[in-house]
C-alpha cells in the first residue's frame, strides 16, 4: 500500500497477502483475458472452479494453472455448482487431490439456480466436516450474522457474506448487515459477490471487510483488463479510507474557509 | 471390463489400473484428480491401484470459476 502509514497486511490460514483483493476466473473470454485481467488486478489469491475432465477431447488444450500457477498465486478451489453438503465435501476432497494438499477452499452450497442464494443449513453441515477434516475454510454465506457467527465458531477461517447476489453487480444491498457481521467479527470477513463496479468494492471496504472476492464485476465489464485495474485501486482506497476514518456525516453545512478576515 | 467415467460407460482391459488409465486417456502429467468409488486415490497411488469391473471413477481438473 502506497502509503505513509503501514496497514497489517491479510492473513489467511497463516499466510500473508499485500492485496485485499480475490478474483474468480470464470467468464472471460479466453484464458489470455484471464491471466492479463488477474494480473492487472494485483491479486493474489485466486478461485478456480472443479470440473470433469472432458474425455477425449482436446487433449493438448491449454490448461488454466498454466495461466494461474500454484507457484505464483494462492490458489482457491471452489464447490461452485454444489446443491449439498455430501457434494460439497467431495469436491473438496477432491481439490486438495489436484493441488497437492492445498487446504484451503471456498466452501459454498447453493439453494437454487434463480438466486445462487446459499443453503446455509448444507453450508454448516458441509464446513463442520470439512474443518474436522483439516480444511482451511473460507465460506460463501448469507448476510445473516446469526449464521456468519455459527460459521466462525465451527471453525472457518474467514466468513464471505453475500453483498448481492452471485452476478448481479448488485453492489452492497444490505450495508446495514454487513456492518454487524464485521463488529462481532472473530475471523476476517470478506464481500463475496454483488460487486459491480469500482465503488461497490471501496464500499465493502470502507465498512471494514477484511478484503473482497469478485469474478463477474471484472470479466463482463467492457474492458476486463483495465477494470481489473480499477478494482485494484478502488480495494486500496476503501482500505485507506476506513483506516482513516470518515468525517461524521453532519445535515448543514460547515465552511472549510475561516471567516477571519473577509475584506468587508 | 466396463466402469463409469465421468458418468459415463467406459469398456476397459482387465487389470488396467488408473496410471494405465490416464496413459489412455492422454491425461499423464496433466494436473488432474482421481475420485474411486467416492475416494480420492493419491496421485502416488495410481499406479498401483487395479479398476475392476462397475468401479465409478471421476477424473477432474480446474477450470475458471468464481
Amino acid at each position: 500500500m502506497t502509503s505513509n502509514r503501514q496497514d497489517t497486511p491479510l492473513t489467511l490460514a497463516g499466510r500473508t497477502y499485500q492485496s485485499r483483493l480475490l478474483v474468480g476466473t470464470g467468464k472471460y473470454k479466453d484464458l489470455e483475458e484471464t491471466r492479463l485481467a488477474i494480473e492487472a488486478s494485483g491479486a493474489e489469491i485466486v478461485t478456480v472452479a472443479v470440473r470433469r475432465t472432458n474425455i477425449g477431447q482436446n487433449p493438448g488444450e491449454p490448461n488454466l494453472l498454466d495461466v494461474i500457477p500454484p507457484d505464483r498465486y494462492t490458489i482457491l478451489p471452489n464447490t461452485a455448482g454444489c446443491y449439498d453438503a455430501v457434494e460439497a465435501v467431495r469436491t473438496c476432497r477432491l481439490a486438495r487431490e489436484l493441488l497437492d494438499g492445498h487446504s484451503l477452499v471456498k466452501l459454498e452450497v447453493l439453494a437454487d439456480q434463480k438466486t445462487l442464494f446459499p443453503n446455509v443449513i448444507e453450508t454448516l453441515k458441509a464446513a463442520e466436516t470439512l474443518v474436522k477434516d483439516g480444511f482451511d475454510v473460507m465460506v460463501y454465506t448469507s448476510d445473516d450474522p446469526i449464521i456468519a457467527r455459527q460459521l466462525a465458531e465451527i471453525g472457518c477461517i474467514a466468513v464471505m457474506p453475500l453483498a448481492g447476489l452471485i452476478g448481479s453487480g448488485l453492489g452492497i444491498c444490505n450495508p446495514y448487515n454487513l456492518r454487524i457481521i464485521l463488529e462481532e467479527a472473530k475471523v476476517p470477513v470478506l464481500v463475496d459477490a454483488g460487486v459491480g463496479t469500482a465503488s461497490d468494492a471501496t464500499i465493502a471496504m470502507e465498512l471494514g471487510c477484511d478484503a473482497v472476492l469478485m469474478n463477474t464485476a471484472i470479466a463482463h465489464a467492457k474492458d476486463p483488463v483495465l477494470m481489473g485495474e480499477a478494482m485494484k485501486h478502488a480495494i486500496l482506497a476503501g482500505r485507506m479510507a476506513y483506516l482513516a476514518g470518515r468525517m461524521p456525516r453532519k445535515l448543514y453545512a460547515s465552511a472549510s474557509s475561516p471567516l477571519e478576515g473577509l475584506i468587508n | 471390463m466396463r466402469i463409469q467415467l465421468n458418468g459415463e460407460s467406459f469398456e476397459l482391459p482387465d487389470g488396467t489400473t488408473v496410471a494405465d488409465l490416464l496413459v489412455r486417456l492422454e491425461l499423464t502429467g496433466k494436473r488432474v484428480a482421481v475420485e474411486r468409488n467416492l475416494d480420492i486415490v493419491p496421485r502416488s497411488q495410481h499406479a498401483a491401484t487395479t479398476l475392476v469391473d462397475g468401479d465409478q471413477l471421476e477424473v477432474v481438473h480446474a477450470i475458471g470459476g468464481g
